[in-house]
């Protein structure tokens, strides 16, 4: 109750409160009336391609966010976040694989097509469970952050930092692409998951479906912000920025700053693989390219173009970024890749606190103008 | 390196000293063959107040590294509480353990206000389910308060410690000592780059806090004046060992420490 009456008082809180409740009505009602209630024809009409672009923003938008709660707020750079959002995004995958039954190519209710295609006999041991949605989903979370609590103990045990960090979890992503590449591995090689039917019985191709997984994902992206919001409002979220601080100093005082980054890693690695999980069968398609090493940088560039170590900057810098990616793939591909290194150098040496420490810099300088 | 059959050896029946806080054994600390600390010896008791001295280098802050985990001996023992092997323990475990430390350089959260810099400090239960689920009580608040007035910071608690002043920062340092309420303080330097009123007032605060049975003290110092305010026994440090111990006018006599800090 204390705890309640504490979160709605102060002007932060109020601040923090009316965004989320202009981010809800904005995706929510805004988008999904745009979208069903005008005629096509219209001016402001948000046609269905739209609504599932905007629902792969918001997956990345949740992969921000969980980008952030461990390296805006606790320091650790990881780059190899892509890995648990591919993860996720393999888990619910194996799912809608079985979920197809009898309906592929090969008509083969036990198998499908491409263990089909491999002439393998049967279900490999580490697909068993994964027609019952309940089990998918739990490894969703479970894959992701088993992998994250192993790989984070042995290296933040080791004390393994900084820029070496980054290189390991580099290691790591590319590892797993190498892996899953391999036909042998049992998923789907190089073409990867793909011809989905449907999930837990909704026709995939159907825009009441993708309508549903929009608005899911938007729910889902509401629960990411309250739950960073409590950690990091948390007394641990300020062990955690003084972890990003004064990493030693920290563990003077008695805190362990092994288990601080290994809950915020973990924890974070969870929320990639959720976005990972909403994000499949909107795209319709898993394959291992999802683990590239550069996939997870572009995630620390969305973060930082939006603003570290603030609530809503991943948000803006997933949004602002990738659709200027998908604007800039469709008008000038080849160009992609050296607007992308451009925006980085230009956030890192200018906009240290990315479009969020924009607009606060502006504002403020607008009201010191109106004092005058 | 380490004797093998040593490291077996389970601690605490090998090895005790009864009626000490701190047990510091023969302890060697080398940097690229550099010895830092060359079989360092030193006993505190229970309750004391302890001055350290020493020229530039003679391995002060290498003797506090060694204490609270930091720095790993090549050999020797260090013992608090006359039986817990410390040279085993990691940073975060010798601080539960009970023992505190002020930096020599003020080392304070620089984006974390003056009021959550203390927070932090807080004894309490601090791993990281209990952090995440910790709610500050009013008898903590209390506490806080308290501190926050000892070291003259009470009209700042909202202000981010970066933005406080060179004094500031060591005062709110001190504050967070406090906080802790650890039974062996080490204080590295407390008073480089006070004003005289200000360290005059941190050596009423650490007699203040000796008066305690229940602190056991160690300061290192270069400012005699502080230290003569101490009024403390003083232990003179050199090329990692101890050179002398005693009061500050005996030692002030001693003709090695003479020739150490003027002969050169
Ligand atoms: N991490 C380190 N690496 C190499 N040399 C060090 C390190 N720490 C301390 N030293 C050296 O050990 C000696 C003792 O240093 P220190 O304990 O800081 O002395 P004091 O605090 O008495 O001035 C110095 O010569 C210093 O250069
Ligand atoms: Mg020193």
């Amino acid at each position: 109750m204390h705890s309640l009456s504490h979160l709605f008082l102060n002007p932060g809180d109020r601040r923090f409160w009316a965004g989320f409740t202009a981010l809800g009505v904005l995706f929510l009602l805004l988008v999904p009336a745009l979208n069903l209630l005008l005629p096509a024809d219209s001016a402001l009409h948000v046609p269905n391609y739209m609504v599932t672009l905007i629902g792969k923003y918001l997956c990345y938008a949740i992969l921000a966010m969980a980008m952030n709660l461990v390296w805006g707020y606790c320091g650790v750079l990881s780059l190899g976040h892509g890995a648990f959002f591919a993860l996720g995004g393999y888990a619910i995958g194996m799912y809608m694989m079985r979920s197809i039954g009898a309906r592929g190519v090969y008509g083969n209710a036990d198998l499908p097509d491409f263990m089909v295609f491999l002439n393998w006999k049967e279900l490999p041991w580490y697909w068993l469970g994964f027609d019952h949605f309940w089990f998918a989903a739990l490894m969703v979370m479970a894959i992701p952050g088993a992998l994250a609590f192993v790989f984070g103990w042995l290296a933040f045990r080791s004390r393994i930092n900084g820029v070496y960090l980054s290189i390991v979890t580099q290691a790591m992503t590319y590892a797993l692409m190498l892996a899953f590449f391999r036909n042998e591995m049992g998923f789907g090689g190089n073409n990867g998951l793909t011809d989905f039917k449907d999930i837990l019985g909704f026709d995939l191709s159907q825009d009441a479906t993708k309508m549903g997984l929009y608005l899911l994902t938007t729910l889902v992206l509401g629960a990411t912000f309250l739950l960073v919001r409590f950690v990091t409002a948390s007394k641990l979220g300020r062990v955690m920025m003084a972890v990003r601080d004064a990493e030693s100093r920290v563990r003077f005082l008695g805190y362990s700053v092994t288990g601080v980054k290994l809950f915020a890693f973990t924890l974070s690695a969870v929320l990639a693989g959720i976005a990972g999980a909403l994000y499949v069968p909107q795209v319709g398609i898993i394959n291992p390219s999802e683990f590239s090493p550069a996939n997870s940088i572009e995630i620390a560039i969305w973060v930082a173009v939006g603003g570290r170590g603030t609530l809503l900057g991943p948000v803006l810098g997933a949004f602002a970024v990738n659709g200027a990616k998908t604007w800039l793939t469709g008008a000038a591909p080849e160009l992609w890749l050296f607007a992308l290194g451009a925006l980085f150098i230009l956030v890192t040496l200018a906009l240290p606190k990315g479009l969020v420490g924009l607009w606060a810099g502006l504002r403020a300088r607008v009201t010191e103008k109106s004092n005058d | 390196m380490t004797d093998d059959t040593l490291m077996d050896q389970p601690h605490g029946p090998g090895i005790a000293a009864p009626g000490t806080i701190l047990y510091v054994d023969s302890v060697t600390v080398s940097f690229d063959g550099f010895r830092a600390l060359n079989e360092l010896s030193l006993v505190i008791e229970p309750g004391e107040l302890r001055t350290i001295i020493g020229p530039n280098g003679a391995g002060k802050t290498t003797m506090m590294d060694v204490i609270t985990g930091k720095t790993r001996p090549d050999q020797g023992d260090v013992l608090f509480d006359g039986h817990v092997d410390l040279t085993k323990m990691t940073e975060d475990q010798i601080a539960n353990l009970g023992i505190g430390r002020k930096f020599q350089k003020p080392t304070v959260f620089e984006h974390l206000t003056v009021f959550e810099n203390l927070e932090l400090a807080l004894k309490c239960k601090r791993d990281t389910l209990s952090t995440l689920l910790f709610r500050l009580s009013g008898e903590q608040q209390h506490r806080i308060d308290q501190v926050l007035g000892t070291v003259g910071l009470k009209d700042k608690p909202r202000m981010l410690a970066g933005a406080l002043s060179h004094g500031q920062k060591q005062w709110l340092e001190i504050g967070m000592l406090l906080m802790q309420d650890q039974r062996l303080l080490l204080l590295d330097e407390p008073v480089a780059g006070m004003t005289d009123a200000e360290t005059e007032a941190t050596a009423e605060l650490i007699l203040d806090l000796h008066k305690d049975p229940h602190h056991s003290l160690v300061v290192v110092e270069h400012d005699m004046e502080f230290v003569r305010a101490l009024g403390a026994r003083v232990t003179v440090l050199h090329e990692g060992s101890v050179l002398a111990e005693g009061s500050l006018d005996a030692v002030q006599a001693n003709a090695k420490v003479v020739e150490v800090y003027l002969g050169r």
